[in-house]
């Protein structure tokens, strides 16, 4: 018979996508949906920059067994609700959340769809199938602050802040309690800015805390620009969540930077193996999810040894950024001499500790 | 002394792109059209400049871009009503909406970039002196810019017969018509000039104040800026003191902050919207006052006999 009659090559056509096709077909069928729904662009630095790189992070450490699909610059409010309907709906089964503003959407989506798994990020109402995940950034917060009081002339440092959250307010406190630990005299301005990601408001605020003598900068909102802001001036910042050295090279003296990649790798491990369970975590420098940026080029030895040494020992557990003695800005006890603050305390702080200038807006 | 230079310094910056915007909607509004899209073209300048500086690494470049962008916007409207006749009104807020649409589209893949921008002027030996150093001498090149424009823009509508002509077209186009002056011609001309200053005013935002894109990051500085231009009641250096004064309350709201005065945020970030509406609203009591100084022809479509 010829080699190529017409009803061998159609056959042999028709057969072979099939073939090609049935191996990857059949693993997608296996392969574990993630979905990813972040609040600001990823960009190359901040709050979701490092929830993507832990994405990446855990699809290598996976690879073959998950997938996933991120959307980014999602406003909070219905727009999120929308967003994670849809990663629900086409097939997503673990939907990771990664603003505190997205609580309630999950919570209302969770309902709907009682068979996918949720895990918010930074917020405190869990269900069946929702659990919460946080670090305890304080501890960063804490350790940057034994940095930024040793390298401050001026003993006044600026905060530029989001929003008036019980998250916000505790790093304001730890870092201040930080600088203080090694210089009594540093105090800190705050100026909430009412955004997590505006680079224009955040150097606006930036400059105006550095007109007020400040000398050291720190930030919790998402972008560079209060580090960019920061290398303008010539004064000192302690970047968050990214290490922003590239964005402020003489400015950076450290970086308190979010590791979500451990924690991300296990609970896509946990719904592989059909043992996922909602939980309340909240990691910091012992499990990994926090970790101080480089210090920068400036950072004196003694310095760079305190730190290390306080780091030491918040992970050993000796350490804890809110021990007593504590009064609060009006004065007021808060910890007795000894005591050590619990995890329920500080997730309703509302008050400034000592050395924060000005009163704490009310977060209605 | 040296932190009321570093105030005066920020709040000359803050008003800055005010005055770009509102000195060229003067010029439009003085020869009779009501051109509401200012915001609209201020973003789109914005985008055009930070597009332009973040690919070339020229932000001077950006900057030009930038007017252009916003003369080119201009000119949609300005064929919608000029030659259509459509409505003023109703055509510049859809230019706005246009603008801001537009402007949030194409900058979407921008959102993070980080761009060389135009910094503050940093002369060796001027620079450092004293008070006079910062005063006068440490202001990012576009503030100068914007001052030399209120100077142009004064002397061309008060000391040539150009300006002479443009105002006549404002009160009376009728009888500049009559006189043989092309009125039509004449109000192209004064939208492309305001478009360029609005598209100025955005790229100034986005490539020197704080070099960065984010959707919408005029603030609503261009409703303002025409609020500013009745204000000032058409008149070019009431211009001028106006956009400072709404700098400096802008800038109030964080200074405040930092100082620890125990207002919410959330109130002080309103301030300077709030003190818009109160010094309108103070203006507006003496209609004649408006009546005398409006160009007599505002708004209103222009029909050649």
């Amino acid at each position: 018979m010829p080699p190529f009659t017409r009803r061998r090559t159609l056959a042999t056509l028709a057969a072979s996508p099939l073939a090609l096709a049935l191996p990857s077909w059949a693993q997608n069928r296996k392969l574990l949906e993630i979905g990813f729904i972040y609040v600001s662009p990823i960009g190359d630095a901040g709050w979701t920059h490092q929830h993507d790189i832990a994405r990446i992070a855990m699809e290598k450490n996976l690879a073959g067994k998950v997938t996933t699909k991120y959307v980014e610059n999602v406003p909070e409010g219905a727009d999120a609700e929308r967003v994670i309907r849809e990663l629900a709906q086409s097939g997503h089964k673990l939907v990771f959340t990664t603003s505190f503003g997205y609580m309630n959407p999950t919570i209302k989506v969770a309902q709907q769809f009682p068979a996918n798994y949720f895990e918010h990020a930074t917020g405190y109402k869990t269900a069946k199938n929702v659990g919460t995940y946080n670090a305890r950034f304080y501890e960063g917060r804490y350790l940057a602050g034994i940095v930024a009081g040793r390298m401050t002339k001026a003993n006044v440092a600026g905060y530029v802040a989001a929003f008036p959250i019980p998250e916000v307010v505790m790093g304001i406190n730890a870092f201040t309690r930080g600088m203080r630990s090694v210089n009594p005299k540093a105090e800190t301005k705050v100026v909430w800015v009412s955004t997590w990601f505006d680079p224009g408001r955040e150097s606006e605020a930036a400059n105006t805390l550095v007109a007020q003598g400040c000398d050291v900068l720190t930030h919790h909102t998402d972008s560079t620009a209060v580090v960019q802001a920061a290398e303008a001036k010539k004064v000192y910042a302690v970047a968050y969540h990214s290490d922003m050295s590239k964005y402020g090279p003489d400015a950076q003296i450290t970086a308190v930077t979010h590791v979500w990649d451990k924690y991300y790798t296990g609970r896509a491990q946990a719904v592989l193996d059909g043992k996922w369970a909602p939980d309340h975590i909240w990691g910091g420098i012992r499990e990994g999810m926090i970790a101080m940026g480089p210090f920068g080029k400036t950072v004196p030895d003694d310095a760079r040894d305190m730190m290390k040494k306080a780091e030491a020992e918040i992970a050993s557990g000796r350490l804890h950024p809110f021990t007593g003695p504590m009064k609060d800005s009006d004065g007021k006890e808060r910890l007795a001499a000894g005591k050590m603050i619990t995890d329920d305390a500080l997730s309703t702080m509302d008050y400034y500790v000592e050395g924060v200038q000005g009163k704490l807006p009310a977060n209605k | 002394m040296e932190t009321f230079a570093q105030i005066v310094v920020l709040t000359l910056a803050a008003g800055t792109p005010l005055v770009l915007a509102a000195l060229g909607e003067l010029v439009v509004e003085k020869s009779g059209v009501l051109n509401l899209g200012v915001e609209g073209m201020m973003l789109v300048g914005a985008i055009a400049s930070f597009i332009v500086a973040a690919k070339t690494n020229a932000p001077w470049l950006g900057v030009a871009v930038g007017a252009l962008a916003g003369a080119l916007l201009s000119q949609i409207f300005a064929v919608i009503v000029l030659s259509l006749r459509a409505n003023q009104v109703a055509t510049g807020l859809a230019l706005s909406l246009f603008g801001i649409g537009l402007s949030a589209f194409i900058g979407r893949p921008f959102m993070s970039v980080v761009i060389e921008g135009i910094k503050p002027l940093a002369i060796p030996g001027l620079s450092t002196l004293p008070v006079a150093g910062k005063l006068v001498f440490s202001h990012n090149p576009l503030v100068y810019l914007s001052i030399g424009l209120f100077l142009v823009v004064q002397w061309f509508l008060y000391k040539t017969r150009s300006g002479l002509v443009l105002r006549a077209v404002g009160e009376s186009p009728q009888s500049a018509n009559a006189v043989g002056y092309p009125v039509i011609a004449i109000r192209y001309a004064a939208v492309l000039f305001g478009g360029a200053c609005a598209g100025l005013a955005g790229a100034f935002l986005a490539v020197a104040y704080t070099p960065s894109w984010v959707e919408g990051m005029t603030a609503g500085r261009g409703w303002i800026a025409l609020a500013l231009v009745v204000f000032a009641s058409w008149k070019p250096w009431r211009v001028m003191v106006g956009a400072y004064l709404f700098g400096s309350v802008t800038l109030a709201q964080f200074q405040a902050q930092a100082a620890g005065v125990a207002v919410p945020s959330q109130l002080l970030a309103m301030l300077p919207y709030v003190a818009t509406i109160v010094v309108l609203a103070i203006i507006s009591r003496d209609a004649t006052m408006i009546r005398l100084n409006a160009p007599a022809s505002l708004g209103k479509p222009y029909h050649p006999e």
